[in-house]
């Protein structure tokens, strides 16, 4: 295969995953704003939202405040934004376009209808009362989109890299609500073990979609220490760092050719691997939850850069 | 030319005839069209539209604001041939693609044809689209063109003409191959009603040719890769549509290097190697040292790799001397001279602007013929005089003038008809046929074509580049 189809494979999931995480915020970030709150709830509601996407500095530049309309407008529509589900959908549309021949036919039609529909969403009058109907629709188009590709594409190199994109956006994702999200609502470290009643701790499980798979984990009130035990070294939880992990070593172990030593990043991961499988959340929190989670950012993008360069995706 | 013509009456049309009496291969689909609703075939029209846009079928209108990705016009009532019909056009075809055949070859080694005084030489010798550097290469199988697209236009009954052979890169098999397809899907009932030959084996065949002219000395199953410009060309989605159905890489030139002698890709794994490359781009752009310096959609080296016989390159470099519109008046002379024997399929009768006596006679008669530039193509740059303007003849008379050996001109044609779903109804409009021909160890065709039509009132220009839409083309069993 090509190295510039791998790299687009790898985007094209990528951003649909970036879609779909994108529109789990916005659910959770709607949520938020609807409490009935004192001060702000909007200003509060919509930052946390924007932070956890890593849009807060974008937003930023171009707004000085946080409405809502600005907002929506922002992590919707606007083509600057490379996180904007415009944004995420019209690129991995295009590298679809591009990579036609290395996906099937009902994942090509599936990218293609979702861009298509995505236009009957009228940019300009889009309000909290469109939002719902507006998450489900990307949601349920992830679905289909992930449905097709299970279901169809053959299990070559090209589907490796369509799960190796799919699983590191996924942990990064995951890695960077739980950070952002656990600091806005956990000043003092020594409640991590305390039992807090909160919607804005269900709000962190709702945008990994995991708000009632919880429950029948742990079957009790929200801990920040079991929170972080689930979205981090979970074996059932779908989306939790350990889980992403199983999946691209799985997808990396597939691309090695026999009688031939893997590329360094096959190293890189199995050591990911490794440590997550080892870690505890006693000693996480101990050496700190932020750090670990800095860490663990920094070295899931060194990974794709690796992968990147030990398959040839930029010629 | 047959009375039809010089009496104006209406235009042949392929279900009515001149009579109005419905024609034997149409028999059970207008009874079909009969009964339908008119609101039936709206229906189905708009059905149409959203499976092709959902396929994502589309096409580059050049000029055309915001239409990056246009879908093509699809007239969901078929286009249909008899089986003895198709004999005869498949018997003249395949004639004529031998005889070009042969005719590169010529043109590329010992010029006979030349010599014998059959073709002026400076009609070679001074075209563009002659290729020096290709004289004495050896193609495999002596195989320049073969991927050939033959457009035909019908005026009558028994009256079908070659109005362009297309040698090069002619485009346009993959809508053959989805307006089937679509076919198939909305009308299921037609087809069980009708034995249609069918044409689905196209990429096999594709597949098979292409193997065929593998370069000496390659064993086993020969690596083919489909070169694009990419994915702005306006025909991106006919070239990702055969590699696919191919089963081979659709390639840029900036996947590709020349390494140990070959070309090569670059994988994932490292480089590999291409045998044969069925190119979508045009000579000039193939290899920057020897071609256009500035093209950034070839590779250096490529045509050396290709005279040494490392790489088969589809089609040839230098075809484009076959398909020129200068040579075309030739056509009929090369085919007796190569093959022995007569044109089975005759061409339309072209004044050459360079002969002075042609051009007194197309300047006295502007306003009933058409005329097009030798190196012109998709309908650009073309007057159709009937249907011209006074400034577009006065426009015309100047640039004639001025370099007459840069046109040709030839009657209208009264193109045949056929029953088209518009606005407010069915109604007649022109169409051709451009059947696709393979060749390389023998001559391979899907029967039938691509039927072009095009869907404004009266006019003549099919081509998808101005508006044409296409249709399926049917060929009926025996």
């Amino acid at each position: 295969m090509l190295g510039r189809t791998a790299n687009d494979l790898f985007w094209m999931t990528r951003y649909i995953e970036r879609a779909e995480n994108m529109a789990r915020l916005l659910d959770v970030g709607y949520r938020i704003v609807l409490l009935p709150r004192a001060d702000n709830p909007d200003q509060e509601g919509w930052r946390s939202t924007l932070l956890s996407a890593g849009c807060d500095d974008g937003y930023r530049a171009k707004y000085d405040d946080y409405d809502t309309a600005h907002v929506l407008h922002y992590l919707l529509f606007e083509p600057e934004n490379p996180s904007s589900i415009y944004a995420c959908l019209t690129a991995a549309r295009r590298n679809a376009r591009i990579q036609r021949t290395a996906i099937t036919r009902e994942m090509w039609e599936n990218v293609n209808r979702t861009w298509q529909e995505f236009f009957d969403f009228d940019s300009s009058r889009i309000t909290l009362n469109e939002l719902p109907q507006v998450v489900d629709w990307i949601k349920e188009r992830s679905a289909s989109f992930r449905g097709a590709l299970l279901g169809t594409i053959l299990r070559t190199d090209g589907f490796q890299f369509c799960q190796i994109g799919t699983f590191l956006e996924r942990a990064d994702n995951t890695a960077r609500i739980l950070d952002v999200k656990y600091y806005v609502l956990l000043p003092q470290a020594e409640l991590v073990g305390s039992g807090i009643d909160s919607v804005q701790w269900a709000s962190i499980l709702r945008s990994v979609s995991a708000h009632r798979s919880y429950g029948w984990v742990y079957r009790g009130g929200f801990r920040p220490w079991n929170i972080a035990d689930f979205l981090i070294l979970s074996r059932k939880m779908p989306r939790s760092l350990w889980s992403c992990y199983q999946e691209i070593m799985t997808a990396l172990d597939a691309l090695v050719v026999p009688d031939s030593g893997p590329p360094a990043c096959h190293q890189l991961a199995r050591e990911i691997v490794q440590d997550l499988a080892n870690a505890e959340m006693t000693e996480i929190f101990q050496t700190g939850l932020h750090e670990f989670l800095i860490d663990f950012i920094s070295r899931n993008n060194r990974l794709g850069h690796e992968i990147a360069a030990a398959y040839h995706f930029n010629l | 030319m047959t009375e039809s013509q010089s009496s104006k009456p209406a235009a042949y049309d392929e279900m009515l005839g001149f009579d109005g009496k419905i024609r034997e291969p149409y028999r059970d689909v207008q009874a079909w069209l009969a009964a339908q609703d008119a609101d039936i075939l709206g229906k189905k029209k708009r059905e149409a539209e959203a499976l092709f846009r959902r396929i994502g079928i589309t096409f580059a209108v050049y000029g055309a604001d915001g239409a990056s990705e246009r879908l093509i016009p699809f007239d969901i009532i078929p286009r249909i041939l008899s089986a003895a019909e198709w004999r005869k056009l498949k018997a003249g075809i395949e004639q004529r693609v031998r005889a070009l055949n042969a005719f590169l070859y010529d043109i590329y080694h010992r010029q006979e044809i030349l010599r014998a005084g059959v073709i002026p030489e400076e009609l070679i010798i001074q075209n563009e689209a002659f290729l020096p550097d290709m004289m004495g290469a050896e193609p495999p199988g002596g195989v320049y063109s073969h991927i050939i697209g033959v457009d035909l236009v019908r005026t009558s009954e028994n009256d079908f003409f070659v109005l362009e052979d297309n040698t090069r890169t002619p485009s346009g098999v993959s809508y053959m191959l989805e307006d089937r397809e679509a076919m198939l899907h909305l009308f299921p009932e037609l087809f069980s009603r009708h034995r249609v030959q069918p044409i689905e084996n196209y990429p096999d065949l594709l597949r098979t040719t292409l193997e065929s002219v593998a370069p000496r000395g390659v064993s086993g199953e020969p690596t083919i890769a489909v070169l694009t410009p990419g994915v702005h060309n306006s025909a991106y989605f006919e070239h990702s549509f055969l590699a696919d159905r191919m089963g081979a890489e659709l390639v840029e030139a900036r996947d590709l290097v020349i390494a140990d002698g070959h070309l090569q890709m670059k994988t994932t794994r490292g480089l590999a190697v291409i045998d044969i490359l069925y190119r979508r781009i045009d000579d000039a752009y193939l290899d920057p040292l020897v071609f256009r310096p500035d093209s950034m959609l070839g590779v250096p080296g490529l045509f050396d790799l290709y005279r040494a016989g490392r790489v088969t390159i589809v089609n040839a470099p230098g075809t484009g001397i076959a398909d020129d519109k200068a040579i075309y008046a030739y056509v009929p002379k090369i085919i007796s001279f190569y093959t022995g024997r007569p044109p089975i399929l005759p061409n339309v009768t072209t004044y050459d602007c360079r002969n002075p006596d042609d051009l007194a006679y197309v300047l006295e008669n502007l306003d009933e013929l058409v005329v097009k530039e030798t190196h012109g193509s998709g309908g650009y740059g073309m007057l159709v005089g009937p249907r011209a303007t006074k400034e577009e003849i006065a426009e015309f008379r100047q640039r004639l003038k001025a370099r007459p050996e840069a046109y040709i001109a030839q009657p209208t044609l009264a193109l045949s008809t056929s029953p088209t779903v518009v606005a407010d109804g069915i109604a007649p409009r022109h169409l051709d046929l451009r059947p696709f021909v393979l060749f390389g160890d023998r001559v391979r065709m899907v029967p039938g074509g691509l039927t072009r039509v095009a869907m404004r009132e009266g006019s003549l220009v099919v081509n998808s580049s101005q508006g044409g839409g296409t249709k399926d083309t049917w060929v009926l069993e025996e």
